[in-house]
């Protein structure tokens, strides 16, 4: 065993802000948007504001579990010429302060990459893995055998609709946390987060998974001091890209984020109001 | 894998990697799926995986069930027209080197093309899965107003997601549908068109998976529907291959299609699979020309990728962004393929080659003018391939070859599109 396959970053940070006795923040930001060092900027200002775990994401032209929010600002960084080598460049920025980094992405521009280049280069530059919403487990050897040599961690997804067989098989693949999706849709604020996410979590701890923490619909922070009353981590996109889309200015878009960050952080502390 | 170094597997890996093969999708022998030698496969979000899963239990069901195989033959002799005749055409053929030509006329089935044969099967699979309410992408509109039809004749809700751009471009269609019960809903997002409807597509399904059956187009996305739409197209060539015997006494020595997605394609192709002096021969949407960037041939100019659910060729930039395709055709205008073409053409089974829109054009209007049949603008790739073949066929002192073209679909949709090519019609009367 080397030095970088014991390396698990977000599994030790979620560890230790389970014994603070609350729940982590996880933020999503995509790369490029409103443009690249706009991007950093805004991840660095999430984690000034409390933001636990980062995920930044890949810009993709087929981007099929995002809703429009998200799809727009998506389009707007590709539009700007973003690349998928920039995504690094943001995962070096931003692990700099300490968090740990995932890089959110769908699987075709890592294949084009080459599965274990891109692991390379993403350990290189201080990522600590991927969530991969288009790559289930039964698809993923490749990807597994990477992050395996390179020390990532693998975050896959389950879902309302998975069965107990695919719970376990996709817990034991998976490295760092589960991310349940609480709802069957794409991502997007909601007026609740689904009824049927706390009953996942529990399935998917029964059916073997240390760490699940929850995305898909979770805005405010009354619904994240819900979530956090069950899972190990709260995982939210659209109401953190909300703030940078509809600003007037990029120093505007950093304030209103920061305002949004610490009404979350508040309510993954247990503070419902 | 070698080369790397033996370790422990302190995380319970190869477990989990054992995992996934017994609970997930096997490699089963080619042809099966949902692998066709390193292609197709299930690249989508987890949360389709039940409905995929549920979808291939009942098709495999359904397979074995002789009532369901009455039910659609009974749905395909009294409402789609089948079987379909073939039509021999001497003139168009002195266009071909003077080689024999004969068409499949998919043309003639109810709604146009061969899209019928495909929704009628999943029409009937969705009553046996309980559900209500169907959706579907389109391009042109052909596989989105056959699903309207299924839709009004077995009673489903109908839903189908077109692209803002391909509804101006095809509005028509989309008043066909909407007649038809549809509700026809424009896509805005990225490119505004075929892949873009796929993506809205599924978005829907994830969302609303226990009430919605996705009654995909073509022979792409994830398992099982390279296999299933390609059994449910596989009647062209079964058909075509018992007449084209009947006809001449003997199997044709080419058969020619085009392809986007690849559905009217591998429908004709697959009888003719095991036939191994039969060349199969794919025509892409070469568009401006494969070498200006503007086209649609996927295998001739595309590289191996991820898109909708399956790994095949796919046209894409080199950080993995999918290219916007460009064709005269908006039934090939498309930036995938469906993955079986992608592994007969990497075992060297089929072989595919792109054809112009102004080679397209000229063979639609030599069609129309030497044997009165206007045919679909994507069939026309196919007609022009056949021009090729014949004549390469000639040239290599083959003057008796037989070409079997698959007609897959009728260009009443094109009249305005052609209308403009040629300018038939004076100022005034546009």
């Amino acid at each position: 065993m080397t030095d970088q396959q014991v390396r698990a970053r977000t599994t030790e940070r979620l560890e230790q802000i389970r014994a603070e006795g609350r729940s982590a923040l996880v933020g999503y930001l995509p790369v490029g948007f409103p443009d690249l060092p706009g991007s950093i900027d805004a991840a660095r200002a999430m984690v000034d504001a409390g933001v636990d775990v980062v995920e930044l994401g890949v810009p993709y032209s087929d981007p099929v579990m995002d809703g429009p929010l998200i799809q727009r600002a998506v389009e707007q960084a590709l539009a700007g010429g973003v690349r998928v080598r920039d995504t690094l460049t943001a995962v070096e920025a931003v692990a700099s302060t300490g968090v740990p980094v995932l890089v959110m992405t769908y699987w075709n521009p890592v294949v084009r990459y080459g599965v274990d280049a891109f692991a390379r280069d993403l350990a290189a530059a201080g990522g600590a893995g991927l969530i991969t919403p288009d790559l289930i487990p039964d698809e993923a050897g490749e990807w597994i055998e990477a992050s395996q040599v390179h020390g990532l961690d693998r975050v896959f997804l389950v879902a309302p609709s998975s069965t107990p067989e695919r719970l376990a098989m996709t817990a034991r693949a998976t490295r760092g946390f589960v991310y349940a999706a609480s709802t069957m849709g794409v991502t997007g604020t909601r007026g609740s987060v689904g009824a049927h996410a706390e009953q996942l979590v529990a399935d998917t701890r029964a059916a073997g998974a240390e760490r699940v923490c929850v995305g898909l619909g979770v805005s405010n922070r009354a619904q994240a001091a819900e979530v956090a009353a069950y899972a190990d981590g709260v995982i939210v996109g659209s109401a953190l890209v909300r703030p940078l889309a509809e600003a007037d200015s990029p120093a505007e878009g950093l304030t209103a984020l920061a305002a949004v960050v610490k009404d979350l952080a508040a309510g993954v502390r247990g503070e419902a109001r | 894998m070698s080369g790397l170094p033996p370790r422990e597997d302190p995380f319970g890996i190869d477990d989990a990697l054992q995992d996934a093969q017994d609970v997930g999708p096997t490699r089963a022998a080619a042809g099966e799926g949902p692998y066709f030698g390193d292609f197709g496969g299930r690249f989508v979000p987890e949360a389709l995986i039940e409905a995929l899963d549920e979808l291939s239990a009942e098709y495999d069901k359904a397979k074995a069930d002789p009532d369901f195989h009455d039910e659609l033959t009974r749905l395909h002799r009294t409402y789609t027209g089948r079987p379909s005749i073939i039509t021999e055409v001497p003139r168009f053929a002195e266009h071909c080197g003077g080689v024999r030509v004969i068409l499949k006329r998919e043309d003639l089935n109810h709604t146009g093309s061969h899209k019928i044969n495909n929704v009628l099967g999943q029409a009937l699979l969705t009553r046996r899965l309980g559900k209500k309410r169907v959706i579907a992408e389109t391009g042109a509109g052909q596989h989105g107003v056959a699903t309207a039809t299924a839709a009004a004749l077995f009673d489903l809700e109908c839903v189908v997601y077109m692209g803002e751009e391909d509804t101006r471009r095809q509005a028509l269609n989309v008043a066909r549908m909407r007649l038809l019960g549809a509700e026809v809903v424009p896509v805005t997002t990225g490119s505004r068109t075929l892949k873009d409807a796929i993506n809205e597509a599924l978005r829907d399904w994830v969302t609303n998976v226990d009430s919605t059956n996705y009654m995909f187009g073509t022979v792409g996305g994830p398992h099982p529907f390279p296999a299933m739409v390609r059994d449910f197209q596989r009647i062209i060539g079964v058909e075509a291959r018992e007449q084209v015997l009947e006809l001449t006494g003997r199997l044709p020595d080419v058969v020619a299609a085009c392809v986007g997605g690849g559905s009217n394609a591998i429908g004709i192709f697959h009888a003719f699979l095991d036939d191994a002096d039969v060349r199969l021969v794919g025509l892409e949407a070469g568009g401006d020309g494969v070498q200006t960037g503007r086209h649609a041939a996927t295998i001739t100019g595309g590289a191996p990728g991820v898109l909708h659910g399956a790994r095949s060729f796919l046209l894409q930039d080199e950080d993995g962004q999918t290219i916007e395709s460009h064709s005269i055709s908006a039934g090939l205008d498309y930036p995938g393929v469906g993955p079986e073409h992608a592994w007969l053409s990497s075992i060297g089974r089929a072989e595919y080659r792109p054809i112009t829109d102004s080679q397209a054009m000229e063979a639609f209007r030599l069609l129309s003018r030497t044997e009165g049949i206007i045919p679909a603008i994507e069939s026309a790739h196919a007609l022009a391939g056949a021009m090729q073949l014949g004549r390469e066929a000639v040239e290599a002192g083959a003057p008796e070859t037989v070409i079997l073209v698959n007609l897959s679909g009728r260009g009443d949709k094109d009249v305005e599109t052609a209308a403009e090519w040629f300018s038939l019609l004076d100022e005034g009367e546009s």
